[in-house]
């Protein structure tokens, strides 16, 4: 299926947003998510079904004002 | 409501001269300088101005991550250095919904319930949406944060932004990065007056120690600043600088200025001037 991966198209056939993190090469990575604007909690991330056209924000610490 | 209301919150120390005590939700803070992290020469840099800024709190937001460069991993990992409590903003938020995931997922990545509460109305001023700050600071309260918002001078956005839940309130100097300093300083003098006993902080604007040190004599708690130590010519030196203007402006203002006059009083004394009289 085709999604959204911070702000760029992916392919992925990865059915959860845990797996698209492995897939991605974010695991043992410090990073927070949210699905369609939804923050998804790291716990919760096996449970957040993928589905087509869905937007996925993968973050992590950066410097700020 | 007057600014002794806030001096007389102040301790005594063994001396019997004020001791300065600033709280954050119930954290309590000697340093009155918040310092941003971004735009720093060099990541040692960042840390040898945060050192000598002798800061306590600092600031830092969430971006999205490669999956390959790991550039927010060696960010993290040099922040924890520096020992100080991390303040995550919601910088680059354009309405309550983006500000208040952003927030939650700051509070995952940085282990924290504090978040610096922006929502931006317009690009070029960086001028805060007001409303949709009120309506965030709403649900981020209920959710059980620590709200910090960066907000206008206005009183009843104010008023409003504490009826949500804020206990800190913390009114622009001057849009973001300008360096202005304070433009409106009667309003914030109003403002400090006002909200007497709310932990007030300036947030943005400011440009020179001696802007920090205005916003400290008026009687605000902390200043929030980044870009005039970040991007001066010798950041660790003007974190220095920063961080004793603001003691400076703090013991002025526990001091009890003069008020100003019209027209001269001769501090010498006049009698027995020579000549006097004559």
């Amino acid at each position: 299926m085709q999604i959204t991966l911070n702000g760029e198209s992916v392919i992925t056939q990865q059915q959860t947003l845990a797996d698209l993190i492995i897939e991605q090469g974010y695991q043992d990575m410090y990073v927070a998510t949210a699905l369609n604007q939804m923050f998804v909690a790291k716990a919760d991330r096996s449970d957040a079904k993928l589905e087509e056209g869905c937007r996925v924000e993968i973050v992590a610490p950066m410097q700020g004002g | 409501m007057t600014k002794e209301t806030n001096l007389t919150k102040n301790k005594l120390n063994k001396k019997g001269q004020v001791k300065s005590s600033l709280t954050f939700y119930g954290q309590e803070l000697s340093s009155r300088l918040l310092l941003g992290t971004a735009q720093y020469p060099s990541p040692q840099i960042l840390l040898d101005a945060i050192e000598a800024s002798a800061s306590e709190v600092i600031t830092v937001s969430v971006r999205r991550e490669s999956g390959s460069d790991k550039a927010g991993q060696h960010f993290w990992d040099l922040l924890k250095q520096s020992n100080c409590k991390v303040l995550p903003n919601t910088a680059g938020c354009k309405n309550a919904k983006e500000a208040i995931t952003t927030a939650m997922m700051a509070r995952e990545l940085f282990d924290t319930d504090w978040i610096k509460l922006e929502v931006i109305g317009n690009d070029d001023t960086l001028q805060p949406d007001v409303f949709g700050l009120v309506q965030a600071a709403q649900e981020l309260c209920q959710q059980g944060f620590k709200v910090f918002p960066y907000t206008t001078d206005d009183l009843i956005v104010g008023e409003k932004l504490l009826a949500a839940g804020c206990q800190v309130l913390m009114p622009w100097g001057a849009p973001i990065g300008s360096g202005r300093g304070l433009q409106n300083p009667k309003a914030l003098e109003s403002y400090r007056q006002y909200f007497a006993d709310v932990p007030l902080v300036i947030d943005a604007g400011i440009g020179l120690p001696s802007q920090a040190a205005q916003a400290m004599e008026m009687g605000y708690d902390a200043v929030l600043l980044n870009t005039a130590v970040a991007r001066s010519g010798k950041p660790v030196d003007m974190a220095v600088a920063f961080s004793r203007a603001i003691e400076a402006g703090r013991s002025a203002y526990q001091s009890q200025p003069i008020a100003p006059r019209d027209m001269a009083r001769p501090s010498t004394p006049v009698a027995g001037t020579p000549f006097w009289l004559d």
